[in-house]
């Protein structure tokens, strides 16, 4: 439990350069990643889904995931926070390690777990009645800790951080629902940042925004990525090359390539990563 | 053997740029030969109906620039194909150059038509060998996928710069010997300067196929240390 108390964080951390931020991911290996699976294996009913993922997540940059469907991508970041876990018949060995603590272990309550990792879903998924004010206090209610904040300076600077807050300032109060899709997509990023996450998990964050508001989310992510540790998966490719620093290769359960996302997508070093990539595929 | 596109549209336009490339490639190879050709046998006619051809090749230039625009626009390839549509990109400028400096050959071939033949003119048509050899191997590598190949291009431009430099030598001893000949021997040093071009053009398309091949940027070797 104690690896859940949430320690403070600083307000404002130095902006990288692009030129150190590729360094860093050039050397991720020698550097203690923000969160690490080890042999992790996933199962639904006998049906094995992740064949033994060893995999390292580096702090405050993007990680993203990618491969066909079915390959095992969202199962991978569902078990990064646990929410595996809630679907009937699933299972799980291995570990995954929040800064080196296994989150699997018998003392870590989940609930307080996805506090610090975050997670992001393909359709916006806004409380529909509730207002915007309330949907973006809605994961601090669920936790108990609203008391302990001032509601208005979490919504605005979740609202800010979230590049939402210039257009709904006047409007807090009306329903999430009222939202387009690409605000209600932020308004969800809003959600998972009051809570002052570590990490921000992303499940094809823009797979149902048309490309302006799919722009804007990847503005977003480049501007979050200088404070928080991102993982994307997506099955846009391009998408991949704009926002990520590493990019990690999915393939039946197994992964196939890990590599700084320069690297992967203009000379990967495996073969099935090059079919994938070029559309040579089945 | 990497696979075939899941997309064959997008296979027959790669296929399309490879085929462009191809015959782009062949056309120069030709007006080398040709252009050396008539310079040995004085043949003005020769040069001339070579110059001609230059604007087949400024034509392709323009239709394969427009392919690989819109390959880019349309497909956003990446790994091999965006290191070949890249690729592609920079082999026909180097190809394009080839083909002018074949015309420069040409216009030195019609002043040299008339008068008498340079000793140096053998060692020109060994140059002119090794020159189009570099250009048709780089490509013969291309075709293949073949970087092994591309790297004894690579090799081969130390030989042609070293006999330009006998070349260079040759012509400045006769004019020495012989002032008439100063106005001809400048023309026939600059086709071998112009050979010797052509030669650093086949080794961009060599160091263009490594890259496709194996992704490593292998251009100014120990050159870059410094900066």
């Amino acid at each position: 439990m104690t690896m859940l108390v949430h320690e403070g964080q600083p307000t404002l951390l130095p902006r990288l350069s692009a030129s150190r931020k590729r360094e860093r991911v050039e050397r991720t290996d020698g550097v203690a990643p923000k969160l690490r699976s080890r042999g992790l294996r996933a199962f639904f009913g006998k049906k094995e889904v992740l064949k033994g993922i060893d995999l390292p997540v580096a702090a405050r940059e993007v990680t993203a995931v990618i491969g066909p469907s079915g390959c095992g991508k969202s199962t991978w970041i569902r078990c990064l926070n646990r929410m595996h876990e809630l679907i009937a018949d699933a299972r799980l060995e291995g570990a995954v390690e929040l800064d080196g603590r296994d989150v699997y272990a018998r003392d870590v309550d989940p609930v307080l777990l996805r506090r610090r990792i975050g997670m992001v879903f393909q359709k916006p998924n806004p409380f529909p009645t509730m207002s915007i004010r309330d949907n973006v206090l809605a994961g601090l209610r669920l936790t108990g800790t609203l008391a302990r904040v001032r509601p208005a300076e979490v919504v605005e600077r979740a609202l800010r951080q979230a590049a939402l807050w210039d257009e709904v300032k006047d409007s807090l109060t009306q329903p999430g629902a009222s939202l387009s899709g690409g605000q209600q997509q932020r308004l969800c990023i809003a959600r998972t940042l009051a809570v002052d996450p570590e990490v921000i998990l992303m499940d094809e964050p823009c797979s149902a925004l048309d490309p302006i508001a799919t722009a804007r989310i990847e503005d977003l992510i480049h501007a979050l990525s200088d404070r928080y540790t991102i993982v994307i998966v997506t099955h846009n490719m391009q998408q991949a090359t704009r926002v990520s620093d590493s990019t990690a290769f999915f393939l039946m359960g197994e992964l196939v390539e890990h590599a700084p996302t320069n690297q992967l997508f203009t000379s990967p070093k495996d073969r099935r990563t090059e079919e994938y990539i070029t559309g040579r595929f089945g | 053997m990497i696979r075939k596109h899941t997309d064959r549209t997008y296979e027959a336009e790669l296929q399309q740029l490879r085929e462009r490339i191809l015959l782009m490639a062949g056309t120069v190879e030709e007006m080398i030969a040709r252009s050396v050709r008539a310079l040995v046998d004085g043949d003005a006619e020769l040069a001339r109906r070579t110059i001609e051809i230059d604007g087949k090749v400024n034509l392709l230039e323009r239709e394969t620039d427009e392919l690989c625009l819109l390959i880019l626009a349309k497909r956003q390839p990446l790994g091999s194909d965006l290191r070949f549509i890249t690729l592609a990109l920079k082999m026909v400028t180097d190809l394009e150059r080839i083909g002018d400096l074949a015309v420069n050959i040409c216009e030195r071939a019609i002043d040299l038509s008339q008068g008498p033949r340079f000793d140096s003119f053998a060692d020109i048509t060994r140059m002119a060998e090794i020159a189009q050899q570099m250009v048709t191997h780089a490509i013969d590598a291309f075709v293949r996928g073949d970087a092994d190949r591309a790297q004894q291009v690579l090799d081969r431009d130390d030989e042609l710069d070293e006999l330009y430099h006998h070349v260079f030598r040759q012509i400045l001893a006769q004019m020495l010997a012989d002032p008439s000949l100063v106005e001809r021997g400048i023309h026939v040093q600059s086709v071998a300067k112009v050979l010797e071009r052509i030669g650093d053009h086949g080794t961009n398309l060599a160091e263009a196929v490594v890259f496709m091949v194996n992704g490593t940027d292998i251009r100014h070797q120990g050159k870059l240390d410094s900066i």
